[in-house]
């Protein structure tokens, strides 16, 4: 199989959107009731650039985003950036992202004429947890010296906040198919 | 950012290479002693740099609660000296990492990282085109920012509050729509018919830049 | 005289044999024969968006008006081969839009309605030179070009500055910068003015009114084309009137009743 090549309005998509995820650092955290931990809005950021651009676009603009971060750009939540983000013990969950969106991005492609609410909140929170902490988890533990097991707990906390993203990352990509559709056009048909 | 010191002046691909290799040298040290008087070592770099004491606390600051909370993990759970270890590993790479990043401007590592990516040119990656991408999120992202306060306004004015989904979801249509018109525009302005765009790499980067990343620093 | 010397100073600099000739670009291929449109028909989905038009276009000053959906701006798009019709033919100086389209966006410049989305280059500077790219011309080449097309237009001492610290205005004659730096022989605007107020509006009017180019624009600014030589007006996909300015407006207007 050979990829398409990357037009003009890929690569405007994929740095619209990475801009778009570095924007998101700018809305305040929402705090849940009764566990505390602040959910940022940004790491919804990789979950939607799958579920609307698709594996190959969505994957590519988290990496412009983790590529702007790495320059120096503060963009991350709270105003981090430069290369000592990725020196740091949580590593793991920011590549991640870049798997984050190609899985969510892939699952939404595959069952984009039957999506619905319910498919697309289960894609959403394959690639936004499972993937994700399959992967961070892992190097924050090595980073950290942690067991798998400490990492993990550590990690816990941030579920329920992830489960809202992946709800509101449902949401989202349902309305933008009905009103927009990405995945599934045949680029140059719309003007 | 003014470039008095060696670290300054020194080429960006030269650094993250001794960069790579000293955080991976880094982590075979064993002995926490040893790892402390490296952290002191790079920490000295800072004012080595005439970077001032304000940007290593900058750079410490964040990372702060997460390293006390390890501290005490590690020390209840393994030893003491592991604690120790793994803090000062930690805080050591951030600020190795972070001396590289604030005494190299951005544009010198986009640069570096074009240079990086040319020999993939045969796997399918374009250099031109990775470059575009760049040029295209820093041009957008004080834009959507700032269209973002925008819905943000709109929406309190019309009493939603801050429901996250009425400010996401206009948002991204609108960053949809314009970027049908971004890649006309692009189209319509390059005369190519696949526009492997800038095809001249000796072309330096505008010293404009300079103007932007600070601009952009400032909104963010 | 001074634009040779210049030109002779850059040779010496560079060590390049004879002058370098600094406003003018290896032009376009085919002579200036004007526009041919034959039996464009096109649609967008279930809607028929342009139907049958057949026309020349031969003037200097070409206005199109219409109201919103009447296809205009779908017209507009296939001067440059933006669009390819799905019927029919457009010739630009005899070169056909679906063929040469590389040709044919070095022949025709288009000017978009919104400057925030035709910007595409984070400086002034760096947006004004990305039209160059491509075109085969050497650095010095193209830093001539740069600095006389930001000085035309009064964007010299804005040249660093990010492009999302300007004014409408600045926004709408950079964009336009970046459009003319190429030398096109047309250039297409499509509602240069909407976005802009009084004072910008006429700024951008009187820069349509100086160019040497050929100049079709789109437009609900009636006041813009006043001296045009020629006026397209489109109703459901069709041009219903194509007369001179007085009676092709008075025609639009009672329409628009």
């Amino acid at each position: 199989m050979s990829p398409q090549p990357i037009s003009t309005r890929d690569i405007v998509y994929i740095a619209l959107f990475a801009a778009l995820t570095a924007a998101l650092a700018l809305f305040p955290p929402i705090t849940l009731p009764l566990i505390g931990v602040p959910i940022t809005a940004q790491s919804m950021g990789p979950m939607l650039a799958g579920a609307i651009l698709g594996a190959r676009r969505g994957a590519l603009s988290i990496l412009l985003v983790l590529a702007l971060v790495a320059i120096g750009l503060p963009i991350l939540s709270g105003g981090r950036g430069g290369l000592g983000v990725f020196a740091g013990p949580t590593v793991g969950f920011l590549l991640g992202w870049v798997a984050t969106a190609y899985v969510v991005g892939l699952l939404h492609e595959l069952g984009w004429n039957k999506l619905t609410l319910f498919s697309s909140f289960a894609h959403a929170m394959i690639g936004g947890i499972i993937v994700l902490y399959a992967i961070g988890i892992p190097v924050l533990a090595v980073q950290a010296s942690l067991s798998i097991k400490a990492a993990t707990m550590a990690c816990l906390a941030f579920i329920p906040g992830d489960l809202v993203k992946a709800a509101l990352t449902a949401v989202i990509a349902v309305a933008i198919k009905r009103a927009h559709p990405i995945i599934g056009t045949r680029r140059g048909q719309t003007a | 950012m003014t470039g008095g010191s060696i670290l300054h002046r020194a080429p960006a691909g030269l650094k993250l290479a001794a960069l790579a290799m000293a955080g991976s040298a880094v982590v075979l040290v064993p002995d926490w002693r040893v790892m402390v008087d490296l952290f002191l070592l790079v920490a000295l770099g800072f004012p080595l740099a005439r970077l001032g004491r304000g940007a290593l606390r900058a750079q410490l600051r964040p990372l702060m609660p997460m390293l006390v909370l390890l501290f005490f993990t590690q020390g209840l759970l393994a030893s003491w000296e592991m604690a120790a270890l793994v803090v000062a590993r930690i805080a050591t790479l951030v600020l190795m990492a972070a001396l590289v990043t604030l005494t190299t401007r951005s544009e010198a590592l986009i640069a570096t990282v074009e240079t990086l990516l040319r020999p993939l040119a045969p796997l399918g990656v374009n250099p031109g085109k990775v470059s575009l991408a760049f040029s295209l999120a820093l041009r957008f992202l004080p834009v959507i920012a700032e269209e973002a306060e925008r819905v943000r306004e709109a929406q309190t004015a019309r009493g939603l509050g801050h429901s996250p989904l009425a400010l996401a979801l206009p948002l991204i249509v609108r960053v949809l729509k314009a970027a049908e018109d971004i890649a006309d525009a692009i189209d319509a302005r390059s005369g190519h018919d696949d526009p492997s765009l800038r095809p001249h790499p000796e072309t330096a980067p505008a010293p404009g830049r300079r103007f932007l990343f600070r601009s952009v620093k400032e909104q963010v | 005289m001074i634009r040779s010397s210049v030109g002779n100073a850059f040779a010496r600099l560079h060590g390049a044999a004879g002058s370098v000739s600094v406003p003018s670009l290896p032009a376009a291929p085919g002579a200036q024969t004007g526009i041919e449109i034959s039996d464009v028909s096109h649609r967008f989905g279930d809607t028929e968006v342009l139907r049958d038009i057949t026309l020349s276009l031969t003037e200097k000053r070409i206005a199109i008006v219409g109201a919103n959906g009447s296809g205009k701006s779908t017209f507009s798009r296939l001067l440059n081969g933006l669009l390819v019709p799905d019927t029919g033919s457009v010739l630009i100086d005899g070169l056909c839009t679906a063929k040469a389209a590389k040709a044919v966006r070095r022949k025709v410049g288009f000017v978009f309605q919104n400057p925030d989305t035709q910007i595409v280059f984070p400086t002034v500077e760096e947006d004004v030179a990305f039209g160059l790219k491509g075109l085969g011309l050497s650095a010095p080449e193209r830093a001539a070009r740069v600095s006389d097309v930001l000085a035309r237009y009064g964007l010299e001492p804005l040249r660093e500055r990010p492009a999302h610290k300007l004014s409408g205005g600045q926004k709408q004659l950079l964009a336009l910068a970046g459009v003319l730096i190429t030398n096109p022989d047309y250039v297409v605007f499509d509602e240069p003015t909407t976005l802009l107020d009084l004072r910008n509006a006429r700024l951008v009017g009187r820069v349509i009114e100086a160019l040497t180019q050929t100049a079709i624009v789109v437009t609900h600014d009636l006041p813009l084309i006043d001296a045009f030589e020629r006026v397209l007006v489109f109703e459901g996909g069709r041009i219903v009137a194509d007369d001179e300015p007085s009676s092709a407006l008075a025609n639009y207007i009672r329409r628009m009743r």
